[in-house]
């Protein structure tokens, strides 16, 4: 990997873990010049590498009743498209959180967000399931989240450590 | 002490200073560990965020621990081999082949310790006959002089100078070339310095070692743990493979401090007077430890490089938050520990730690706990979480500021 690449990817991983670091600290980190943070930011973005920063958080704790559920979905391929026109449709619709091209059993893997449970089957019946090419669906509601993202949910801080060790 | 026939049946006697007589003299003598006393006050305060800490501040992978769990499900709770599991000495040979290039036989060339503390004690019995010396680059590990008297063994530290990097030379190990000595102890990447010993000194060294016919003692912890190059044993240099004695352990590099599982791997003859001594003080190390430890061994790889890159980053953080708070400070190859200079601040070691402590609520080590060369210097760890680092580095940013030359010290620490 050339150093440009380097430094590159290590900066990505550092704002993935926590983007609201200041240019300062993220050039500490990675022992170069604010500067030069901000300027590959500034790329990163420009070139949608980076897409978006969102803010991981715990429903529960904030009272969310949001209701989200995943939904398998079976395509029928399009000659010379495959999935992707259908797919790139399906996942337009603000209802979808996340949608992704799978192996195995079926096509796609929808994540739906609704405030109810009827509104969401709904969008599964009425929306999904009658797009052309879309040859089956099964709803699979969300009950409880125990990890997000790579955080674990709830979880206690386990640093017990001695202040002062030798 | 009264005789106990004039007291009657089930009389317990109160606790008597004068018991004290009863101490072996060697012990009696055995200062107190500077860390111990600093401890003690840190533990009575709150609200203290610790750059003192001597261990990953990241918890244990999940599949070490998960597999510590299954272990115990199923119900491997005995002794083991004194030597440790074969499995484990076999996955140890794997893996130190693979970190410092040279085989060892699990068969009889690896002792299973309960940590490195306890490989570095066997080692220093084994090899220790009353008053000989060992030489060791100062400041050093917190245990290293105890434990050579405790072996009835003279401790001869060699203080290396913050000018040259910490940086045990040939030169100054030669001049202390005398008999009496028996054995070097070295450890690279250094605990409390960062320092590794330079390539060239180390070829050196080792001449200078096999010329004199010392064993060395080559506590290698943090081996994994270095950020520019990567590691050399001194066991890895022609014809020093059979005087050398490797210590190394899971603590660090797997974040398994609490597992206590270290190892010592040398010649067999040492191995097997090391053997005697573990066989009859400890027996084994616990079985639970072992099993994790075969599983950090053959499946840890990848989360040691992950926090080995977290570790690199978190250095070149609080390095250079230092040197902008303006302490003379080097950039440590490995280990995870700064070395600050405190000499242009005009307190001691210890005074400025304290205020520290009472005044910014920051805990730190002062440097002279690693020995009389320390004096002038602190140990401040960056394996504790960033947050931990970034609180750290503003409140000593504060404190500074309302404590010394105002116009030199930046307005925040970040």
């Amino acid at each position: 990997m050339s150093k440009e690449a380097s430094f590159s990817a290590e900066l990505l991983c550092l704002l993935e873990e926590n983007p609201l670091r200041s240019s300062e600290t993220l050039a500490k980190l990675l022992g170069c010049e604010p500067e030069e943070v901000e300027q590959e930011i500034a790329r990163l973005e420009k070139d949608k590498v980076i897409l978006a920063y969102k803010a991981i958080i715990d429903d529960e704790k904030a009272q969310r009743r949001t209701v989200k559920a995943v939904i398998e979905v079976k395509l029928v391929p399009e000659r010379g498209g495959g999935f992707d026109r259908l797919a790139q449709r399906i996942a337009r619709y603000s209802e979808v959180t996340s949608c992704f091209l799978m192996s195995g059993g079926y096509d796609l893997l929808v994540f739906l967000e609704g405030s109810t449970l009827q509104e969401v089957a709904l969008f599964v019946s009425e929306k999904l399931a009658t797009l052309r090419g879309v040859t089956s669906t099964a709803t699979h509601f969300m009950l409880r989240t125990y990890k997000e993202q790579g955080i674990l949910v709830g979880e206690a801080v386990d640093t017990n450590r001695l202040p002062i060790s030798p | 002490m009264q005789p106990a026939s004039d007291l009657p049946a089930g009389t317990i006697l109160p606790f008597r200073p004068e018991g004290e007589s009863w101490v072996a003299r060697h012990v009696h003598d055995l200062p107190r560990s500077g860390i111990r006393d600093f401890f003690d006050l840190v533990q009575s305060m709150e609200g203290i965020v610790s750059l003192g800490i001597g261990e990953p501040g990241e918890s244990t992978a999940w599949n070490v621990r998960e597999q510590a769990i299954f272990a115990l499900e199923s119900g491997k709770t005995g002794y083991t081999s004194n030597l440790g599991l074969l499995r484990l000495r076999q996955a140890i040979s794997r893996y130190m082949e693979r970190l410092i290039g040279v085989r060892y036989d699990p068969e009889g060339e690896i002792l299973v310790t309960v940590g490195v503390s306890e490989a570095l004690d066997c080692a220093l019995r084994a090899i220790l006959n009353p008053g000989e010396h060992v030489l060791y680059a100062e400041p050093s590990y917190v245990a290293y002089s105890p434990g050579v008297l405790l072996a009835h063994g003279v401790p001869v530290g060699i203080p290396t100078r913050f000018e040259d990097g910490f940086q045990l030379r040939a030169e100054a190990v030669a001049q202390r070339a005398k008999p009496g000595v028996k054995a070097l102890l070295l450890n690279s990447p250094a605990n409390p310095t960062g320092t590794m010993v330079d390539e060239e000194e180390l070829e050196r060294i080792a001449a200078i070692s096999a010329k004199n016919d010392w064993v060395i003692l080559a506590d290698e912890i943090y081996a994994e743990l270095t950020y520019e190059k990567g590691h050399r044993s001194i066991a890895s240099l022609p014809g020093m493979k059979e005087r050398t004695v490797v210590l190394n352990g899971l603590s660090k590099a797997f974040a398994m401090t609490g597992f206590r599982l270290g190892w010592a791997c040398g010649p067999a003859p040492l191995i097997a007077a090391m053997v005697k001594i573990h066989q009859y003080s400890m027996l084994c190390a616990p079985i639970l430890s072992q099993e994790a430890g075969i599983e950090a061994l053959d499946h840890g790889t990848a989360h040691v490089e992950s926090m080995r890159r977290s570790y690199r980053r978190k250095r070149n953080y609080l390095w250079r938050s230092l040197t902008d708070l303006h302490f003379p400070c080097h950039r440590p190859e490995g280990a995870f520990y700064l070395f600050p200079s405190i000499v242009p601040f005009g307190l001691s070691s210890q005074e400025f730690a304290l205020r520290l402590l009472r005044e910014a609520r920051v805990a730190v080590v002062p440097g002279t706990a690693f020995g009389p060369s320390g004096e002038g210097y602190l140990r401040c760890s960056f394996s504790p979480r960033m947050g931990d680092l970034e609180e750290a580095v503003g409140r000593m940013s504060r404190w500074m500021r309302a404590n010394f030359r105002k116009e030199a010290i930046p307005a925040t620490g970040d």
